[in-house]
C-alpha cells in the first residue's frame, strides 16, 4: 500500500556476515572496485601533498619580499599545484563514475536476482513472510546497500590512506608536535563518541516511534468508516497523541544531538590548531624547531580530525548495510523448490482421468489433515468441492498444482504419477480460475492472452464473446489495448470474466475452478456461470463450489472439514447418507 | 511551504528568532576566527614574540571558537524543537482532520494517499525545517558578512576573480540540475512500478505459477529494473561530477588568489608589501567562505522543491473542509428504533446519474429490512445514509422521527450498530476491538462482551484463544481468517447494544450454517432491534419483514420473500439464480 519501511524494530547486527556475503556478490565488479579506490588513494595523496605545496608558495613569497619575488618559482610551483588540482579531479571523477556504475548494477543485479527468487521459492514459504517484508528488501535494502558500497567504502579507504598519511607526515616532521596534535583531537574525539553512542540510542527509539505511530495512522484511516461509526474518534485520537507525543520527545532529541557534531568537529579542528601553535611556538623559542614545521602542522591537524570522523560514520552506515545484506542474502539463500532439470517424464494431451491415492498431506508435517484419501476421477468428470469456511478447500488445488509436495500417497493423471512431472509440465495440465481474480497492470490483451504465444485478435473476439465481455471491451477508447490500472472501474464480475477469459485462451486439458461467493450481482453471475460451463465442457475439472446447481450435478462432491475430506460422492448418495454434507445443505433453507 | 509556518506558535517566532540572532553571532565569531590564526601565524613568525602573546591569542581564539560551537549548539537546539513541534503539530492536525472526513473526501484522496500524506509527507518537511531552516538562514549572512570582511582588504583583481568563480559555480550547478533533477523527480515513479510489478508478482504467485508466467513477470520486472538503473545511473553520474567540479574550483580559486598576489607584492611598493601579504591570506580564507555560502544556496535550491510538494500535500488535506456538518439535536426523540427514507436520491459529487433514486421505506422498531440487489444497484450507498456517512442529494433519511442532518454526529451513530462489508479489526485484544468506541451508554463489561461474541457464533475461535478475551489482534487483524474477523466485528456491532442494526453484507463470509444460526441468535437475544440487511445470498434475508429490491438505484419491489417471488420479475430471477425449483416453492 505503501512504500514504507517494514523492517523497524530490527536492530542493526554487528556481525559481517551480510557484508562477507555482499562481498562475493560483488566479485564480478572487484576490478572496477579496485581502479576506483586506487583513484581514491592517489586523490588522497594530492590533498596530503597540495598543503605543502601551497606552504611553499606563500614561504616562496615572503621569503622574496623585500629582495623581490622569485617569480619563475612561483609560476613553477603554481602549474605544479594547478596539474595537482587537475589529476586530483580527474582521479575523483575517475573514482566517482566506477563507483556509482558499480553501485546502481550490483543494485540492479540484486533486484533482479529477487526478482527470480520469488518464483523459485515454494508456495509455502510465502505463509511465513509479509509481502511488505519483500517488498522491503526489494526497494529499502537493496537501496542502503548501494549507497553505503557508493559512499562508504570509499570514504573509509581514503580516509584511512589520508589518516595514515598525515600521521606519516607528522612524525616524520615533529613527534613531539605530533603527539600534542593527536592527544588535542583525542580529547575532542572521546567527547563526540559519547554523544554519538547517546543519539544511536535516541535514533533507534525515534525509528520506534515513528513505525508506531505510522502503523497507528494506517490502521485508523484503514478502518475510519468503522472508527467513525463507533464514536471511537476520541479513543483513538488519545492513543494517536500518546504515541505522537513519544515520536516528538525522541525527534527533537535525535535531531539536536545528531546536530551537535559538526560543530563539535569545528571547535575540535580550532583545539588542535591552537595546540599545534602553542606546542610548536615554546617549540620554536626553544630553538627545536624551524616556523615551517608550524605551519605544516597547522595543516595537518586539520586534515587529521577530518578522516576520524568520516571513518566513524562509514562504520556506522556499514553496519546498516551489513544487516540490509543479511537481509537480502536471507532471502536469496531460502530453500528453493527441489530441481527437476533432471525429469523426463512429460504428459502432454491426458484424457483427463486422475487417479489419487492414499494420499496423505499436512501443512505442518506434525499434523496431517488428509489422511489417507483415495479416489478415481474419470475423464470429463466434475469434481465439486464443498465445505465451511476455512476447511481448507484450496488444499486440494495446492496438491493437485504441486504448490505442496505430498506427504505420502500419489496423485497421478492417466496413470503418470504427479511428483515424475516437472512442476511447468503439471501446471501447463490445468487452466485455473481462483476467486480473488488477480489482474495486473497492463492491456486487456496481456491480461488475456498472459504468455501465451500465437494468441490472434480473432482468438481474442471468439473468447471474449463466450465470456461476454465483447461488447463491454469494443467500448472501450482502445479496446484490447486498453490499460487496466486502478482508475479503470472494472467491476469484481468483469474481473472474474477476465480471469476465465483467460483460463479459455490457455486451453488445458483439465481445470481448477474457484466460484465466486458473495461480491457478484446475480446477472453477471450467470454470465460467468455460463462462461464456466462452457470452459468445463468436455474437461476433467475441480470445482471450488458454493452455488448449489453446481454441486447438485457434480460428478463427485468432496465434502471438507477442518482440511481433511470427510465425505466424498454424489448429491444423492450424500443426502442420503444423513452426514455433514445433509448437515450443511440443510441449513440454508431452514429458517 | 510558507503556509506551514503560520502553525508555529509565538513560543516557537521567538526560538526562531533568537535562532536568527544566534546564527548572526556565530557566523561573526566564525568570521573572526581567520583574524586570530593570522594574528597566531604572525606572533609565531615574528623573532621574539612572547610565549604569553601567544597564549593570549590563543586562549582568544579558543575562546571564540568555544563560543562559535556553544552558539551553534543552542541554534541546533531551538531547529531541532521547531521542527519537531512544528511536525508533531502537522501530524496530529493531519489525523483529527482525516478523522473528521467524511467517506467522500477519504474517497477522493484515497486511504493510501492519506496514510503517505501524513508520514513521509510529513517527514520531510520536517527534515527540511531542520536541517534546511539553519542553511537558509545561515548562507545569506555569511554570504553578506563574508564580502563585507573582503571590501575593505581586497584588490579588484581578487575580487573579479572570486566573482567568476561563484558564477562558474552556480552556473555548473544550475546545468547539473539542470540535468538531474527531473531524473531525480522520476526515481519515486520508477520505483513505485518496480514496487507494483514485484507485488503484482507476490499476490498472483499461484496464478503465475499456474499459467507457467514466471518468464513473463520476470521479463517485465527486468524492463522495469534496467530502466530504473539507467536513470538512476544517468542522474548520479550527474552527481559525481559535481564534487570534482566544485574542488576544482575552489582549489583553483585560492591558487589564483595566490598567484595574482605574487604578481601584485612583486610590483608594489615596499612599504605595502607586508600588508599585501596578509591581505591576501585574509582574502582567500574570506573568499572560501563565500563559496560555501552560495553552494549552500544552491543545496537549498535542490532541497526546495521537494519540500514544497510534499507542503502542497499536506495542505491539500488541512485545507478540505468536510463536506459533512455535525448538527444540534441530541439522541433523545421519544421514539426508538424508527427508520424511514423520504423519496431519497443520491449522487456522488461530480458523478452525472443518481446512485439512488426516489427511494421511499420505512422500518419500524424491532422489525428486519433486507436490500438486496446486482453490485452498483445502490445497496451499500443506501444504508450508508443513515449513520451519515455520505450525506443525501435530495430527499431526507429520518431515524427516530428526526432528520440524520439534524442530529449530533455522536448521538445519532450511538444508536447505531454498523458492521462493514469488509471487517475491520484494530491492533490490540479482542476485548478492546468489541468495546471499541463510546455509545453512550456505561461502557461494557467483560460478561457483556462474551455474550456479544457468544451471539456472534465466535465463542469456539475465542474460547480456543488461552487468553479469551483479552488475546491480542495483531494490526488489520492478521491473526484472524476472513470469517472470524467478520464475526467479531458483528460481536462488536452487538455490544454496542444498538437501537438499529446496519449489517452491510456481512454474512457472505460465513457459511450458511453459521449464518443462519447467528442470525437466529440475534433475533432472540435483541429482540425489539430494528435490523437492516444488505444481502447477495436470499438464504440470508429469506425471513426478513421486508426486503427491498434495488435496481440501478431504483427499488424495483418491496415485499416479503413470498410476495416478491410473485409480483418482482428481478426477484425472481435472482432467487431462481439461486434456490432450485423446488426449494422456491417451499
Amino acid at each position: 500500500m505503501r512504500p514504507m519501511r517494514t523492517n523497524h524494530g530490527k536492530p542493526a547486527e554487528l556481525s559481517g556476515e551480510g557484508l562477507l556475503h555482499l562481498f562475493r556478490f560483488c566479485k564480478k565488479y572487484l576490478p572496477a572496485i579496485v581502479i576506483a579506490l586506487v583513484c581514491a588513494v592517489g586523490g588522497t595523496i594530492f590533498t596530503i601533498i597540495g598543503p605543502d605545496k601551497l606552504q611553499q608558495l606563500t614561504d616562496t613569497i615572503t621569503e622574496g619580499m623585500m629582495a623581490g619575488i622569485d617569480m619563475d618559482k612561483v609560476i613553477r610551483i603554481c602549474v605544479t599545484l594547478a596539474v595537482m588540482y587537475g589529476c586530483s579531479a580527474l582521479l575523483n571523477f575517475i573514482q566517482s563514475m566506477l563507483m556509482t556504475t558499480t553501485t546502481q548494477r550490483v543494485s540492479q543485479s540484486l533486484r533482479e536476482e529477487i526478482s527470480h527468487k520469488i518464483n523459485r521459492l515454494p508456495i509455502d514459504y510465502y505463509n511465513k513472510t509479509t509481502f511488505g517484508d519483500i517488498l522491503s528488501r526489494v526497494t529499502n535494502d537493496v537501496d542502503t546497500i548501494g549507497e553505503t558500497i557508493q559512499r562508504s567504502i570509499v570514504t573509509l579507504v581514503s580516509s584511512v590512506v589520508l589518516l595514515f598519511g598525515c600521521l606519516f607526515m607528522m612524525f616524520k616532521t615533529n613527534w613531539i608536535m605530533t603527539v600534542s596534535a593527536i592527544a588535542a583531537s583525542l580529547i575532542g574525539f572521546a567527547l563526540m563518541t559519547l554523544i554519538m553512542g547517546r543519539s544511536q540510542q535516541y535514533f533507534i527509539t525515534r525509528q520506534q516511534c515513528l513505525g508506531d505511530i505510522n502503523g497507528h495512522i494506517e490502521e485508523a484511516f484503514s478502518g475510519h468508516t468503522v472508527l467513525r461509526v463507533s464514536n471511537a474518534e476520541e479513543q483513538f485520537s488519545k492513543r494517536f497523541e500518546t504515541l505522537n507525543e513519544k515520536l516528538f520527545n525522541t525527534s527533537w532529541k535525535s535531531q539536536f544531538l545528531s546536530g551537535l557534531m559538526q560543530p563539535l568537529m569545528g571547535f575540535i579542528g580550532n583545539f588542535g590548531y591552537v595546540t599545534v601553535c602553542v606546542v610548536g611556538a615554546a617549540l620554536v623559542m626553544n630553538g627545536s624547531i624551524s616556523f615551517g614545521v608550524i605551519v605544516a602542522f597547522m595543516i595537518y591537524v586539520r586534515l587529521f580530525t577530518n578522516p576520524l570522523s568520516q571513518i566513524a560514520q562509514a562504520a556506522t552506515s556499514l553496519q546498516s548495510a551489513s544487516a540490509a545484506s543479511k537481509r537480502v542474502f536471507d532471502f536469496l539463500d531460502a530453500e528453493e523448490m527441489a530441481d527437476e532439470s533432471g525429469k523426463t517424464a512429460s504428459l502432454t494431451a491426458p484424457a483427463g482421468q486422475v487417479g489419487f491415492s492414499h494420499v496423505q498431506f499436512g501443512y505442518d508435517p506434525d499434523r496431517m489433515i488428509i489422511h489417507d484419501f483415495s479416489m478415481q476421477v474419470k475423464p470429463g468428470q466434475k469434481v465439486a468441492i464443498v465445505g465451511p469456511t476455512g476447511a481448507g478447500k484450496t488444499t486440494l488445488v495446492n496438491l493437485l498444482m504441486r504448490f505442496y509436495e505430498l506427504n505420502g500417497g500419489s496423485i497421478s493423471i492417466d496413470g503418470v504419477d504427479l511428483s515424475s512431472l516437472r512442476r511447468d509440465n503439471v501446471h501447463s495440465l490445468f487452466g485455473m480460475v481462483l476467486q480473488d481474480t488477480w489482474l495486473f497492470e497492463g492491456s486487456i490483451r496481456d491480461n488475456i492472452v498472459y504468455g501465451k504465444e500465437g494468441v490472434t485478435d480473432a482468438d481474442l473476439d471468439r473468447i471474449t464473446k463466450a465470456v461476454g465481455l465483447y461488447h463491454y471491451i469494443q467500448t472501450l477508447p482502445h479496446g484490447y489495448d486498453t490499460v487496466i490500472d486502478s482508475r479503470m472501474n472494472l467491476s469484481e464480475g468483469q474481473k472474474q470474466l477476465l480471469t476465465i477469459a483467460r483460463a479459455m485462451i490457455e486451453d488445458a486439458p483439465m481445470l481448477i475452478l474457484d466460484e465466486a461467493t458473495s461480491s457478484v450481482d446475480t446477472r453477471t453471475e450467470i454470465l460467468i456461470q455460463q462462461a464456466m460451463d462452457k470452459l468445463t465442457e468436455g474437461r476433467t475439472s475441480f470445482v471450488i463450489a458454493h452455488r448449489l446447481s453446481t454441486i447438485k450435478n457434480a460428478d463427485v462432491i468432496l465434502v471438507l472439514r477442518d482440511g481433511d475430506i470427510v465425505e466424498s460422492g454424489n448429491h444423492q448418495q450424500l443426502l442420503q447418507k444423513g452426514g455433514f454434507y445433509a448437515e450443511l445443505y440443510n441449513a440454508q433453507f431452514a429458517s | 511551504m510558507l503556509k506551514l509556518f503560520k502553525r508555529l506558535k509565538a513560543k516557537e517566532w521567538v526560538m526562531a528568532a533568537a535562532c536568527l540572532i544566534l546564527i548572526v553571532g556565530q557566523v561573526w565569531l566564525d568570521l573572526r576566527l581567520p583574524e586570530y590564526m593570522t594574528e597566531i601565524t604572525r606572533l609565531v613568525q615574528t623573532e621574539g614574540s612572547e610565549m604569553a602573546a601567544i597564549l593570549t591569542a590563543g586562549g582568544k581564539m579558543l575562546l571564540c571558537a568555544l563560543s562559535s560551537m556553544l552558539l551553534a549548539i543552542v541554534t541546533g537546539f531551538f531547529t531541532a524543537v521547531i521542527a519537531a513541534t512544528l511536525t508533531r503539530r502537522l501530524q496530529s492536525e493531519m489525523y483529527h482532520k482525516v478523522l473528521s472526513f467524511s467517506s467522500e473526501e477519504m474517497g477522493r484522496f484515497s486511504t493510501a494517499s492519506l496514510i503517505t500524506r501524513s508520514t513521509n509527507d510529513v517527514n520531510q518537511v520536517q527534515m527540511i525545517v531542520a536541517m534546511g531552516m539553519q542553511m537558509l538562514i545561515k548562507a545569506p549572512i555569511m554570504a553578506v558578512m563574508a564580502i563585507g570582511k573582503i571590501q575593505n582588504t581586497g584588490s579588484w583583481q581578487w575580487t573579479a576573480l572570486t566573482a567568476g568563480a561563484v558564477a562558474l559555480l552556480l552556473i555548473a550547478i544550475a546545468i547539473l540540475m539542470g540535468y538531474a533533477l527531473p531524473k531525480f523527480k522520476r526515481i519515486q515513479v520508477l520505483t513505485d512500478n518496480l514496487n507494483r510489478i514485484t507485488r503484482e508478482n507476490l499476490t498472483g504467485l499461484r496464478v503465475v505459477r499456474a499459467y507457467n508466467a514466471e518468464k513473463y513477470q520476470e521479463n517485465k520486472f527486468t524492463r522495469a529494473n534496467t530502466e530504473m538503473t539507467e536513470n538512476n545511473l544517468k542522474a548520479q553520474r550527474a552527481m559525481a561530477c559535481a564534487s570534482p567540479v566544485m574542488n576544482v574550483v575552489m582549489n583553483g580559486l585560492t591558487l589564483g588568489i595566490y598567484w595574482i598576489g605574487a604578481i601584485l607584492i612583486n610590483s608594489a611598493a615596499l612599504t605595502d608589501k607586508l600588508n599585501i601579504f596578509s591581505n591576501m591570506v585574509v582574502f582567500s580564507s574570506y573568499a572560501m567562505q563565500v563559496i560555501m555560502s552560495f553552494i549552500m544556496v544552491a543545496m537549498i535550491f535542490v532541497m526546495m522543491p521537494r519540500a514544497s510538494v510534499a507542503a502542497n500535500r499536506i495542505l491539500e488535506v488541512l485545507e478540505t473542509k468536510p463536506s459533512i456538518k455535525n448538527g444540534q439535536k441530541d439522541g433523545v426523540t421519544g421514539k426508538t428504533g424508527e427508520i424511514e427514507f423520504r423519496d431519497v436520491s443520491f449522487r456522488y459529487p461530480d458523478a452525472d446519474k443518481d446512485v439512488l433514486h426516489n427511494i421511499s421505506f420505512t422500518a419500524g422498531r424491532g422489525e428486519t429490512v433486507a436490500f438486496i440487489g446486482a453490485t452498483g444497484s445502490g445497496k451499500t450507498t443506501l444504508v450508508n445514509l443513515i449513520p451519515r456517512l455520505y450525506d443525501v442529494s435530495s430527499g431526507s433519511v429520518l431515524v427516530d422521527g428526526v432528520d440524520v442532518r439534524d442530529y449530533d454526529m455522536h448521538a445519532l451513530r450511538n444508536k447505531l450498530g454498523y458492521v462493514s462489508q469488509k471487517a475491520v479489526l484494530f491492533a490490540g485484544d479482542i476485548r478492546s476491538n468489541i468495546t471499541l468506541g463510546e455509545n453512550g451508554q456505561a461502557a461494557a463489561s467483560d460478561k457483556d462482551v462474551e455474550t456479544a461474541i457468544d451471539i456472534a457464533q465466535s465463542s469456539d475461535f475465542v474460547g480456543n484463544i488461552p487468553e479469551g478475551i483479552g488475546g491480542s489482534v495483531a494490526q488489520n487483524g492478521a491473526n484472524f481468517s476472513g470469517g472470524q474477523k467478520q464475526r467479531l466485528s458483528i460481536a462488536r456491532a452487538i455490544a454496542r447494544k444498538p437501537e438499529i442494526y446496519i449489517f452491510d453484507d456481512s454474512f457472505s463470509a460465513l457459511d450458511y450454517k453459521t449464518d443462519r444460526t447467528l442470525r437466529t441468535r440475534l433475533k432472540k437475544e435483541t429482540a425489539g432491534v430494528t435490523t437492516l440487511i444488505v444481502a447477495q445470498r436470499i438464504g440470508t434475508i429469506l425471513d426478513a419483514d421486508k426486503i427491498i429490491v434495488l435496481e440501478d438505484g431504483k427499488a424495483v419491489g418491496i415485499g416479503s420473500h413470498r410476495e416478491l417471488l410473485k409480483s418482482c420479475p428481478v426477484y425472481q430471477e435472482i432467487a431462481a439464480s439461486q434456490l432450485s425449483k423446488e426449494e422456491l416453492e417451499l
